[in-house]
């Protein structure tokens, strides 16, 4: 599977020291800095450090994905890998023509930096809105409510539910990011330049449910389950209600309305 | 022949002895004392709701007035507490009908508290007068509109950042005309609009309303109104500080505040407009409490409030101050107690802020008095640590945050060891410790040596191995509570210590080392704890006990394990068995 490998190329190239400690999510670490004891080995559900045979085997939720284009596969694994800039020098061709100039977003760990859910939720709205204001001190602040957009996310096969604040994420791709560092390694691939779900292609969505063991699906405002991806980020937090994370193969059946959109839109 | 004292006597003496430290220690001197002061007692404080049971409660404290419950871990506040864990207030609430009549205050902090229970509590106490619900959840606002509606007598409703299902505004106009007894109101959670006319009559009709805190809904234009229906105001916080500039909304706020001469803490400023900052200078020289905290102004209007609020005490500001403006406030507010700077952007990858150790090191060399910090920053070194240390040896709250997990110090590349052994080593009357930046056990080695007062300690992705925690738990003798994140610390340090455990009020250790059989054994020798592991991937039982858990929450407790837990959540037994819920 070319994500694995690629993936095992760069663990030998990156050395990191395997460890006991058992998440292993890429961390926003000082990777430049020097070989650390307790730093994180990357894991996608590959090594096996502790004895954890049981959860490798019985939750491995790794998404085998065919990600289609090497541009976004190096995004993807920088994401994965958390301190990108070595790494992009290392993918060197792979991503040399990434538009992307700022550096991706460190993979968020849970509950880190520690401040409040709901501190997090007042400061991003208000960011945003002083983003939005610009030189013009008097304009009128939109002050949205600040009830939560707080969603409850389940993945199947697992017991307990997350919440996410879909405010607190400005695109599909960070949201992947969080609800893959909630669940392990698991990653919604493959978004394109603008962001969205390259859903616009047919036999790109295919290869998606056919190849992929988990897929994202929201309910929206009407009670319709939907994949997530569908619809421009904005309007997707405004009518998104509950998330959840099934198998690829129970999401065949909502592949119908997103083809009609697909066909509309062609 | 015996020397009594007769008990009416006694009783009065201890009427005057509020703190519970002393009221225990009273109860412990002789039967009869214990008799007396049980019946006596008023005020009761109950740190983890599952440490006791209200039973027990009840039975042994007949006349209780005030109740305050606390429920989930601190790192609830993180996401790292999954939903369903537990903290449900409502049997406590059911007890407490029956039992506690003419209960006046109930407090909670963490817990799950239902609309019923909500309008079970306006219904069941006559004489219900103070409501604080702090970081709780559960509830939406057809439970407060029972609240307004039903407690008569009604003082205080403080919803601290609670996490409130707002499905209305309306609740507020529950609120009886003849409702006169507000003192405290604090909505700033809410997301919604509340009905102001119902929230402005309210306002002017309560003489004794000494702290409101509106919610950012409330637009700035409606603020003059409000604060000259009360001008006795000691504390407030404003909602949406912004408007369009217009000279009359300006002068008609500056008016405002002026007429409130004994206002002593201002919050709120949510999007705030500059321009309108100076409508509060009449106020600032007599500010103890300044929260800026959700204020997105820059370092210069900052530093231009603060330098004319020379009596502060405490300060809750974003790191927009940046260190000049930590300069200015180490040169103007010499009374400085208290200080948090909350990161703006806290995920970002980059410094967008010009704030460093520097506005620190200033802050403790410029200000005597300070005693309590919380500080966000992108990095930190271990001089400034000791320079920090060796300023304030009074420092009793010390919580540091360098964002980037697992930072050197920038100058040395070292890990931050000695900074804060520095810390712990000066300020020996240090009661609260947050670490943060790259540790090896020596940090740990020096906490505990010297962190002899030391009740509280946070620990993330720090220490080599066991021998850390080890040196927690066997030196730091007056630790209640621990609570430990991705750090590699097991089963050597807790099984040799034990019997520490049954000191503290709780541990909680996640993606750390620990084994299911350490967990086991834990729970066989030490009854009086509970061993709650929390895992997700199935009972612990179907696998090896070499394998680590997820996530650890021990806790003392007298009232037995609980039976509250959801799923994911196995509680060690005395034969040192998590045994499989019954489907």
């Amino acid at each position: 599977m070319e994500v694995v490998s690629i993936l095992g190329e760069m663990k030998g190239k990156m050395k990191y020291d395997e460890t006991e400690l058992r998440l292993g999510i890429g961390l926003p670490g000082n990777s430049n800095k020097a070989v650390k004891n307790n730093s994180m080995h990357v894991s996608s559900g590959a090594t096996n450090v502790n004895g954890k045979r049981g959860f490798v085997e019985t939750t491995n939720v790794d998404l085998k994905l065919n990600l289609v284009s090497s541009k976004v596969e190096s995004d993807e694994l920088v994401d994965q890998v958390a301190d990108s800039k070595e790494i992009k020098n290392l993918l060197g061709g792979a991503g040399s023509t990434d538009s992307v100039v700022k550096p991706p977003a460190k993979a968020q760990v849970v509950g880190w930096p520690p401040v409040r859910s709901s501190y997090r939720k007042n400061i991003s709205s208000l960011n945003k809105a002083a983003n939005k204001k610009g030189d013009e001190e008097n304009e009128k602040v939109m002050s949205s409510p600040m009830g939560a957009t707080f969603v409850k996310v389940s993945l199947d096969g697992a017991p307990y539910l997350r919440k996410v604040d879909l405010k607190m994420y400005k695109s599909y791709q960070e949201l992947s990011d969080a609800l893959g560092n909630m669940f392990n390694s698991f990653t919604i691939g493959n978004c394109g330049s603008q962001g969205m779900m390259d859903f616009m292609n047919e036999s790109k969505l295919m290869d998606l449910l056919n190849n992929s063991d988990y897929v994202p699906t929201y309910e929206d405002k009407d009670g319709d389950w939907m994949l997530v991806g569908d619809v421009p980020w904005e309007m997707f937090v405004g009518s998104c209600k509950r998330l959840r994370i099934m198998k690829g193969a129970e999401a065949i059946g909502l592949a119908p309305r997103a083809m009609e959109k697909c066909k509309n839109r062609t | 022949m015996a020397y009594s004292f007769p008990e009416e006597v006694l009783e009065y003496v201890f009427s005057f002895i509020n703190s519970d430290k002393d009221r225990n220690a009273v109860s412990l001197v002789c039967k009869s004392w214990y008799e007396i002061e049980r019946w006596c007692r008023r005020r009761i404080f109950i740190g983890n709701c599952y440490a006791v049971s209200p039973g027990i409660m009840i039975r042994r404290f007949p006349e209780i007035r005030s109740v305050e419950i606390k429920g989930k871990p601190h790192f609830a506040d993180f996401n790292l507490v999954p939903e369903g864990w537990g903290g449900y207030v409502y049997p406590w609430v059911i007890a407490m009908s029956r039992a506690y009549p003419w209960l006046e205050e109930i407090r909670l902090k963490r817990m799950v508290v239902s609309d019923e229970c909500l309008e079970l509590i306006s219904k069941s106490f006559k004489n219900f007068k103070v409501l604080v619900m702090s970081s709780c959840e559960g509830f939406s606002t057809d439970g407060l509109a029972s609240v307004a509606a039903n407690c008569r007598n009604l003082k205080e409703l403080d919803l601290r950042e609670s996490e409130v299902e707002d499905l209305s505004g309306h609740w507020l106009s529950h609120f009886p005309d003849t409702c006169t007894s507000l003192v405290s109101l604090n909505i700033a959670c809410l997301g919604s609009e509340v009905s102001f006319s119902a929230l402005e009559r309210l306002v002017s009709r309560c003489p004794n309303l000494r702290m409101l805190q509106l919610n950012r809904a409330v637009p700035l234009e409606k603020l003059p109104n409000l604060l000259r229906g009360a001008p006795q105001l000691a504390e407030l916080g404003t909602g949406a500080y912004s408007a369009e500039l217009r000279p009359e909304l300006l002068s008609s706020l500056l008016d405002a505040f002026t007429g409130c001469k004994k206002l002593k803490g201002l919050s709120g400023f949510w999007d705030v407009v500059p321009a309108y900052l100076p409508a509060i200078y009449p106020v600032c020289h007599g500010l103890t409490s300044l929260n800026l905290s959700y204020a997105t102004i820059q370092s210069p209007d900052i530093s231009k409030l603060i330098s004319q609020c020379q009596n502060l005490q405490r300060l809750w500001v974003l790191d927009y101050i940046e260190d000049g403006g930590l300069d200015i406030l180490a040169t103007t507010c010499k009374n400085l107690e208290e200080l948090r700077v909350f990161p703006s952007d806290p995920y970002g990858v980059e410094q967008n802020v010009s704030l460093t150790e520097q506005g620190l090191v200033s802050v403790s060399e410029g200000c005597p008095k300070l005693q309590s910090v919380l500080y966000f920053c992108r990095r930190m070194s271990n001089a400034s640590l000791v320079t920090i240390a060796q300023n304030r040896p009074n420092l009793i709250r010390f919580r540091l945050c360098i964002i980037e997990a697992r930072a050197t110090d920038y100058l040395t590349l070292e890990p931050l060891d000695a900074g804060f052994g520095a810390i712990v080593e000066n300020c020996r009357e240090l009661r609260r410790l947050s670490l943060s930046g790259l540790l090896t056990d020596r940090v740990f080695e020096y906490i505990g040596k010297h962190a002899k007062k030391l009740e509280m300690l946070s620990i993330a992705f720090a220490g080599d191995g066991d021998l850390g925690l080890h040196h927690v738990l066997s030196g730091c003798e007056s630790l209640r509570k621990l609570e430990i994140r991705d750090s590699p610390f097991g089963d050597k340090a807790l099984l040799a210590n034990a019997a520490k455990l049954e000191t503290m009020r709780s541990l909680w250790m996640s993606s750390c080392s620990v084994s299911y059989g350490a967990c086991k054994l834990l729970g066989q020798r030490l009854p009086r704890l509970n061993v709650e592991v929390i895992d997700e991937r199935g009972t612990p039982e179907s696998r090896p006990e070499s394998c680590h858990i997820e996530k650890l929450y021990i806790y003392r407790t007298v009232a037995g394990r609980r039976f509250d837990t959801p799923d994911f959540i196995w509680t060690v037994d005395e034969e040192g068995n998590a045994p499989l819920r019954i489907a």
